[in-house]
């Protein structure tokens, strides 16, 4: 019995000893923004840089006057709103069309998502460049958004998901005439929850830390996101740490909130996008 | 009958083609158009600004590519970081994997803690750790390592000595991405069927035996796929490397994707660019073609 505590004591403390490692970047991060400027570096080779003596929201106000912080914040949203939401329709369709439907070209289809998908984006970002900035999509929405909508890697999950429902409700309602659309939104929809969540956190978070394509894309402040703000925040003199960290916890917030809130969802997205890709 | 199916076998057709068309087009013009407009301009001598006219050079690029001593170099610390990262970062999600694979009151919120730097922006991440790298005696990093020295350790400028800069940036790459090796695992860990171990247990295996007979051999296919994804984002390396040194201290930071962007863009050299970017593709078909046949084993075996 005390063999068995001592142990489990012993893997509790290893445990802490890890998560103290994990988690001080972060927690330093937080106290960080709440210090004054100059206490961020002056305290930072010393235990001092893990606490706070007072919560001064000083820093918070500073990104707001020295950065357009709400823009991109504003920007990164819209962004992400327009991969995820576009992307789960378009994605979904196609993916049932593969899976469900019979029709000319759905081998090609089905080959060239499987084609596409070990094309990782650094290798045609390059051409990419040419091709919209010759459409004249530089600096836009646009530009962060359409390239991104189709996913192969979506439209693998949603296919292998869709298989795996049973065919029989679906054929049933076939046979009383529902039509193909009328299908997927009554029926195939309502029992696909779990493969829309895991493919909907994977491409918020892929995308909401996207940094080299809008960094080619976008010039001005109006369309960029937060990625390229804190890049750009951090080079901006002076070097201020609070600002900086007061940047960083307000960017990771949002990202934060939902995997808080939806921890089981995210874990188990990660888990299928990994074991399928 | 016979006409009415017809007619439901022609609308099936029209409308699954309507629903495939959105994001086949998304993928033809998106993905497919530029790897092959990549392929396309990495054999001609397109520079922009040059007076030269456009032509088709074949492989000069290639050829002026490898004897670029700033681009081998690339070339060397993206194999570099795979060398040292993947076996490093693939131990470490192993060992937490296992740690988290037990039964305890409030295992899962450690489990919460180690994922959580996975959902952080790798650009915010590069920043943050630039702060802890700080030179000097004060620095976070310096003064960690020289406490835990006992006080022998000499304050170092991590990310402007080209000892350092790359370790230095391996370490945060770890920090940030082995909780997502660690659920894959872990999900892997779980999958094995625990009549196994209790086999093991009755014909007296050690915890050792187990470990190496069961464990290791049932995780195989998560653990290919875990050495695999760090292979290959070993080699797309660019945001830490962009924020934390710009390539520097002397190239000893410097990526394959960091040489295509510098080509590319920051001097108009795109054809020189965009061969940079098919020998990256080359590489990660290859890590990712090596894959489909160990998996393809494992099948042959079971």
């Amino acid at each position: 019995m005390t063999k068995i505590n001592i142990k489990k004591i012993f893997i509790y403390l290893i445990l802490s000893l890890i998560t103290l490692l994990f988690i001080s970047p972060i927690w330093i991060m937080i106290v960080g923004s709440l210090k004054p400027d100059i206490r961020v570096l002056t305290e930072a080779g010393s235990w001092q840089a893990l606490f706070t003596t007072q919560v001064n929201l000083q820093n918070y106000a500073d990104v707001f006057n020295r950065v357009p912080f709400g823009r991109y914040m504003l920007n990164s949203v819209i962004i992400n709103g327009l991969i995820v939401g576009l992307g789960l329709l378009i994605n979904s369709f196609a993916a049932y069309a593969l899976a469900r439907l019979q029709w000319p070209g759905r081998k090609f289809v089905f080959a060239l998502v499987l084609a596409v998908l070990v094309i990782p984006f650094e290798a045609i970002a390059i051409p990419l460049f040419f091709l919209l900035s010759a459409l004249g999509w530089r600096d836009s929405y646009l530009v962060q958004v359409i390239p991104f909508v189709a996913s192969p890697l979506a439209i693998y999950l949603f296919y292998s998901f869709f298989l795996s429902l049973p065919k029989e409700l679906e054929e049933a309602a076939r046979v009383d005439g529902a039509s193909i659309l009328r299908i997927f939104f009554a029926i195939v929809l309502p029992n696909s929850k779990p493969v829309f969540a895991s493919v909907s956190i994977v491409t918020f978070l892929f995308y909401w830390g996207l940094y080299l394509w809008p960094l080619l894309m976008t010039t001005s402040e109006e369309v960029r996101p937060l990625p390229l703000g804190i890049a750009n925040f951090f080079t901006l003199p002076p070097l201020q740490w609070g600002d900086i960290f007061a940047f960083g916890v307000m960017m990771v917030l949002p990202v934060l909130i939902i995997f808080m809130l939806q921890q089981r969802w995210f874990v188990r997205g990660v888990v299928a996008t990994g074991i399928k890709s | 009958m016979t006409i009415h199916r017809s007619l439901s076998i022609k609308r099936e057709k029209f409308v699954a083609l309507l629903l495939a068309l959105p994001a086949l087009t998304g993928l033809l013009l998106f993905i497919a158009l530029p790897f092959i407009l990549a392929i396309g301009l990495s054999i001609t001598n397109l520079r922009l600004g040059s007076p030269l006219p456009l032509e088709i050079v074949g492989l000069r690029e290639y050829i002026r590519i490898f004897s670029d001593s700033s681009f081998l170099r690339a070339l060397a610390n993206n194999v570099l970081f795979a060398v040292a990262v993947v076996p490093m970062q693939t131990a470490l999600a192993l060992g937490l994997a296992l740690l988290l694979n037990q039964k305890l009151r409030g295992i899962s919120l450690f489990r919460t803690m180690f994922f959580m730097p996975v959902v952080f922006p790798m650009s915010l991440v590069a920043v943050v750790w630039v702060m802890i790298y700080a030179p000097g005696p004060n620095g976070m990093m310096n003064s960690f390592l020289s406490i835990i020295s006992l006080g022998t350790w000499q304050p170092q400028d991590f990310l402007h000595n080209p000892l350092f800069a790359m370790p230095a940036i391996m370490l945060t790459s770890i920090w940030q991405g082995v909780g997502f090796q660690m659920v894959i695992l872990l999900a892997g860990l779980q999958g094995i069927s625990t009549t196994l171990y209790e086999a093991a247990e009755i014909d007296g295996a050690g915890t050792w035996q187990r470990f190496k007979y069961i464990t290791i051999p049932q995780l195989r296919n998560p653990l290919i796929f875990v050495v695999v994804v760090t292979s290959i984002l070993a080699f797309r390396l660019f945001d830490q490397v962009r924020i934390m040194t710009l390539g520097g201290p002397r190239d000893s930071t410097t990526t394959v994707i960091f040489e295509a962007v510098k080509a590319g863009f920051d001097q108009a050299h795109v054809a020189r660019g965009a061969a940079m970017t098919v020998i990256f593709f080359l590489i990660v078909l290859t890590i990712t073609l090596l894959q489909r046949v160990l998996l393809k084993q494992t099948y042959q075996n079971v």
